[in-house]
């Protein structure tokens, strides 16, 4: 039997290593793709707590996050579509038309 | 058995994602996230989570990532890309993020398992059939409106992406 705490780590650590990878990356993709990491931290974490709770109100929410991420790519990868299109650029130190 | 796979899991997650984060070549990118996606599947069966395992595989790996590679290979980029100049205020805000977390997790006492749940009703039941009943009856207004975002989703994915012709 693995403890509760060690999934909550693999979380952490996972989500963790999604926030560097949003901060240090300049190809927006890379980003786009930190997100996901992110995502499935709080996947690991909500699926976790569900099987230790004994309750599968944990594995509903893990479905939503899941539409949720399926919103966001499609989204996501449309703006990047329109951006290359209009600027041929997805580095996002080139983005920066409305940074103060 | 069970601890041997976690580690195996959960080493290879940390190490892909890892690979995700630094590899400069957004294709490699992509498929190491596969191969995180596909373990992320096998932590939840571990804990019992069968139905959402397969739904992680379908959706994540079959759509999303997909969905990734298709626009990585769209765009067609080949320069070489180096870290945002900011890296180092980055690495050091996941470490305070990690440490942060890390005294939750260590100050906080998790309730044990009180719910209906056992893995013994689960496995007389199906875990399928008990996330369908909470998802169709409980959260029927939310998986109503998850209905909603995705198709929000695809209309806005059509008109953003959608080249203006000019008249």
């Amino acid at each position: 039997m693995v403890p509760l705490s060690y999934y909550l780590t693999l979380g952490a650590v996972l989500f963790g290593i999604g926030i560097v990878g949003v901060l240090i990356r300049k190809n927006i993709i890379i980003i786009l793709l930190s997100i996901e990491l992110m995502l499935n931290a709080a996947n690991i974490n909500f699926v976790a707590f569900s099987h230790y709770l004994q309750d599968v109100t944990g594995q509903v929410f893990v479905f939503f996050v899941m539409t949720v991420a399926a919103a966001e790519v499609a989204v996501g990868l449309a703006i990047i579509i329109a951006l290359y299109r209009n600027r041929s650029t997805i580095n996002v130190e080139d983005i920066s038309l409305m940074k103060w | 058995m069970a601890p041997l796979l976690f580690f195996y899991f959960g080493g290879v997650i940390v190490g892909t994602a890892t690979l995700v984060v630094t590899l400069r070549n957004p294709i490699y990118s992509a498929i190491s996230l596969l191969v995180t996606f596909f373990h992320v599947a096998g932590i939840f069966v571990l804990l019992n989570a069968e139905f959402i395992a397969a739904v992680q595989i379908l959706v994540y790996a079959g759509a999303i990532l997909v969905l990734y590679l298709f626009v990585v290979m769209l765009l067609n980029l080949k320069r070489e890309e180096r870290y945002h100049r900011q890296y180092l205020v980055g690495a050091f805000l996941g470490v305070v993020i990690l440490t942060e977390l890390a005294l939750i997790f260590f100050r906080t006492t998790f309730r044990a398992g009180i719910g209906p749940f056992t893995p013994a009703h689960l496995q007389s039941v199906g875990n399928t059939e008990a996330v369908g009943m909470a998802l169709f009856t409980t959260y029927l207004l939310p998986f109503e409106v998850a209905s909603l975002i995705l198709l929000v989703a695809m209309v806005g994915a059509i008109i953003l992406a959608k080249r203006v012709v000019p008249r």
